[in-house]
């Protein structure tokens, strides 16, 4: 029998579980290979899944030149040569499948849990093996899990000789609060909530992928023009407060005190706007399957409209303040540099991504609900150093506002048709469904696998972070221990979203 | 220097006057909920509409609702055909007992919390704060720093964040206290001098929240170190959880 090696699904997409490729092993192992390595495609997701007829390695690989999201899958083995030696990008996606399974990658570099969340003896984060550097000049230093600021725990091993870090170990799971088995056997009515939480600060974007899986498992669903409006305003609101807040907090590490000062305040003047919308700063409950949770109307909108351009005006003049100081430059530039190999290497998204001159926004390369419609282009630099990841930053914070602008333009005026949505009803049994979308930090990426009945079997969520703490890691190396609070922020990346 | 002040001159004065003056909240905020009694017979529709069985018919009938689990997400709100169940933009939502979250009807703005002079005297004029993250989402965290920003400078209050515990006068935790996070969580109160009070932020902190039941989490911290001071929310938006740990230090505001 011949088959297809992938079933290739748009963004959303959703097919029956049938044409979802079943290949032999080996053949499985080699085509994700040639297709990471040889096509250029990304792993957006590979996990087990405890199917009827045995368990099974499934994988998304994303193909940012055709758009699709392309699905294959295969017996799981027990033990297998480990794909991470080959092709890195799939090293942390492997630690995680042998954590929760058991299954061996052989000849893994470092198939040490990620999350500590098996309840097997012995298992508990930081207490375990790190990466060890002996020798006279070596040592080690330890922070975390509570940080000293008020932020997510995470716990990092610096081995260092002398000031240089030799290597960082990035040790996490003190998130963990078990998402995706609370997600098993939805939708329920706790579902959008969990979903607007695995990263409380994408909550709207998260809301959007979720919607997405559901409106492709029910071909009748579709979303309003005005809705996909709002939708537009919530993603962009919730990228532009993020970003303000990030360029902020790296004015704050270098004592730029004044730009960080402007921009903490400015930062809340967006969630406002998304508290005018929906009461909650943090977009909770405004995206909703169907549609929004929340309508705008023509005065709303134009209220917004006046609100948004007076921020930023404001924002403009703190962020010039801070990019026009030479002290402030001096200290971003050449710090804590990814290589764009690297960056390919290991399969970095998002912002962190860009800043390496990849051009990775789903946004752009998977263009989901409004997006399809406008011509974006990723914001990229080269130079992948803390400045390149702020410049990235400032860059979408210009084209994120012109985008909200054209969205609040649209919802005060009205040509936008005033035909009404469909909210999803039912899922449709036995199907596997994907939905990718660009959360400020990066790609989100949901794939659904439904019973028989239509309900979660198996919701499989990949955080960008999941992809981009080993890149925080890498860009430690050879610097400096005092240079941790730059890169760190610079990446800014998600704990309990890694941790689900 | 002099592009810092006419910098400083453009930006201007930001800082609110709240708490001085009420906060302004705004028009679509879920605060404080009234209730009305006289449910139809056999309804249950709030009940069965919300995702953390925060409300329920009581045993007299009347619905009855634990601020301490809600997520404020309305639904209840609009589920209710009978307009018994309806949020009002009051911020005042944190209480000194766990009981003290349980809303029923006819119960007005008895909620405010009365200044509790032992706790005063202790504390005095400053509030030294170490804060735990312990699962969540971490937007509780992401507002709680937010009332170190100028606009909400919570610093004017004598209320900081400490780095170390031994500095601290109490803990705030936020998240539903994950498994994972329960030894260093442990670890950090034993390490605050006593007699230490405990601050559980968010509706996660307190019930678990919408993680409550997931093996993985402790359903938030209330068994674990029973709270002095409860800040509902999801997450608590900066003017609740302001005004609670100015009130908790026993300060008068506003026509108090
Ligand atoms: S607002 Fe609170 S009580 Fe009402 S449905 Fe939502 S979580 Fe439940
Ligand atoms: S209470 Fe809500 S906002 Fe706070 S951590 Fe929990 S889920 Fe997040």
């Amino acid at each position: 029998m011949s088959q297809q090696p992938f079933l290739l699904l748009g963004n959303p997409g959703a097919a029956s579980l049938e044409r979802l490729p079943l290949l032999p092993f080996e053949e499985f192992r080699e085509l994700l290979l040639h297709a990471v390595r040889d096509r250029g495609m990304r792993v957006s997701a590979f996990f087990a899944w405890e199917a009827r007829g045995g368990r099974r390695l499934v994988a998304a690989l994303s193909d940012d030149t055709a758009g699709r999201v392309c699905l294959t899958s295969a017996p799981a083995p027990e033990r297998y040569a480990c794909l991470t030696r080959e092709a890195a990008a799939f090293h942390w996606f492997e630690r995680e499948l042998h954590e929760e399974t058991g299954i061996v990658p052989e000849g893994h570099p470092w198939l040490k849990p990620i999350r500590f969340c098996s309840g097997r003896d012995g298992e508990e984060p930081a207490v375990t093996d790190y990466f060890r550097l002996h020798g006279h000049a070596a040592h080690e230093v330890a922070v975390g899990p509570v940080h000293a600021g008020v932020i997510e725990p995470g716990h990092f091993r610096f081995q260092c000789l002398g000031e240089d870090v030799h290597t960082l170990e990035i040790s996490l799971g003190y998130q963990h609060r078990g998402v995706e088995r609370m997600l098993v056997g939805g939708p329920s009515k706790r579902t959008p909530f969990v979903m607007e939480t695995i990263a409380g600060d994408s909550s709207a974007a998260y809301a959007g992928a979720y919607c997405g899986l559901l409106e492709a498992l029910d071909e009748d669903a579709g979303v309003s023009p005005r809705d996909a409006q709002i939708r537009l305003l919530a993603w962009e609101l919730e990228r532009i407060a993020n970003h303000i807040g990030d360029l902020g907090a790296l004015a704050g590490d270098v004592a730029f005190l004044q730009t960080a000062a402007f921009c903490g305040r400015i930062r809340g003047d967006f969630l406002n706007l998304t508290a005018a919308i929906c009461g909650n700063r943090f977009g909770r409950g405004l995206v909703t399957p169907g549609g929004v949770g929340w309508k705008v109307d023509e005065m709303l909108a134009d209220r917004l409209l006046r609100a948004l351009d007076t921020n930023a005006a404001d924002l403009s003049h703190a962020l010039e303040l801070m990019f026009e100081a030479p002290s402030v430059l001096d200290r971003l530039e050449n710090t804590g540099t990814v290589t764009d190999g690297q960056a390919r290497d290991i399969g970095l998204v998002g912002v962190a991504a860009r800043a390496c001159g990849l051009r990775r926004d789903v946004r752009v390369t998977h263009p989901y609900g409004p997006y399809g419609a406008l011509s974006l282009s990723p914001a990229t630099v080269r130079t992948g150093d803390v400045f390149a990841r702020a410049t990235v930053r400032r860059l979408e914070l210009t084209a994120s506002l012109e985008l909200a602008r054209g969205a609040l333009r649209q919802l005060a005026g009205d040509e936008l048709s005033k035909a009404a949505g469909r909210a999803p009803r039912v899922c449709r049994p036995s199907t596997i469904a994907v939905s990718l979308a660009e959360a400020w930090r990066g790609e989100v990426c949901q794939v659904a696998i439904t019973d028989g009945q239509g309900r979660f079997e198996r919701l499989k969520v990949v955080d960008p972070s999941f992809h981009n703490w080993f890149g925080l890691a890498l860009a430690l190396r050879n610097g400096q221990i005092s240079d941790f609070p730059i890169c760190n922020k610079s990446f800014n990346l998600s704990y309990c979203g890694h941790d689900l | 220097m002099l592009k810092a002040l006419l910098a400083r001159m453009r930006q201007g004065y930001r800082t609110k006057p709240f708490p001085y003056e009420p906060p302004q909240m705004p028009e679509r905020f879920a605060g404080l909920p009234e209730l009305a009694a006289g449910c139809a017979e056999g309804c249950a529709a709030c009940a069965d509409a919300c995702p953390t069985e925060a409300i329920r018919r009581a045993a007299d009938g009347s619905p009855e609702l634990d601020l301490g689990r809600c997520l404020f997400c309305r639904r209840c709100e609009r589920a209710c055909a009978s307009g018994h169940v309806a949020f009002t933009r009051q911020h005042d939502l944190a209480a000194f007992t766990r009981e003290g979250l349980v809303r029923r009807p006819g119960m007005g703005y008895s909620h405010v919390l009365q200044p509790d002079d032992g706790i005063r005297r202790l504390i005095g004029r400053s509030l030294k704060i170490r804060q735990v993250s312990a699962g969540g989402c971490a937007a509780c965290e992401l507002d709680v720093n937010v009332l170190n920003t100028l606009a909400w400078d919570m610093g004017r209050f004598g209320i900081q964040m400490v780095a170390s515990p031994r500095h601290a006068d109490c803990i705030l935790v936020t998240g539903p206290v994950s498994r994972n996070m329960l030894l260093a969580l442990r670890k950090t109160w034993d390490a605050v001098p006593r007699p230490g009070f405990v601050i559980a932020c968010g509706t996660c902190a307190i019930s678990g929240g919408i993680y409550a039941g997931s093996p993985q989490v402790c359903d938030g911290v209330t068994d674990i170190l029973k709270p002095d001071l409860y800040v509902p929310g999801c997450p608590p938006h900066p003017a609740v959880l302001l005004e609670a740990l100015i009130r908790f230090m026993g300060r008068r505001l506003r026509n108090d």
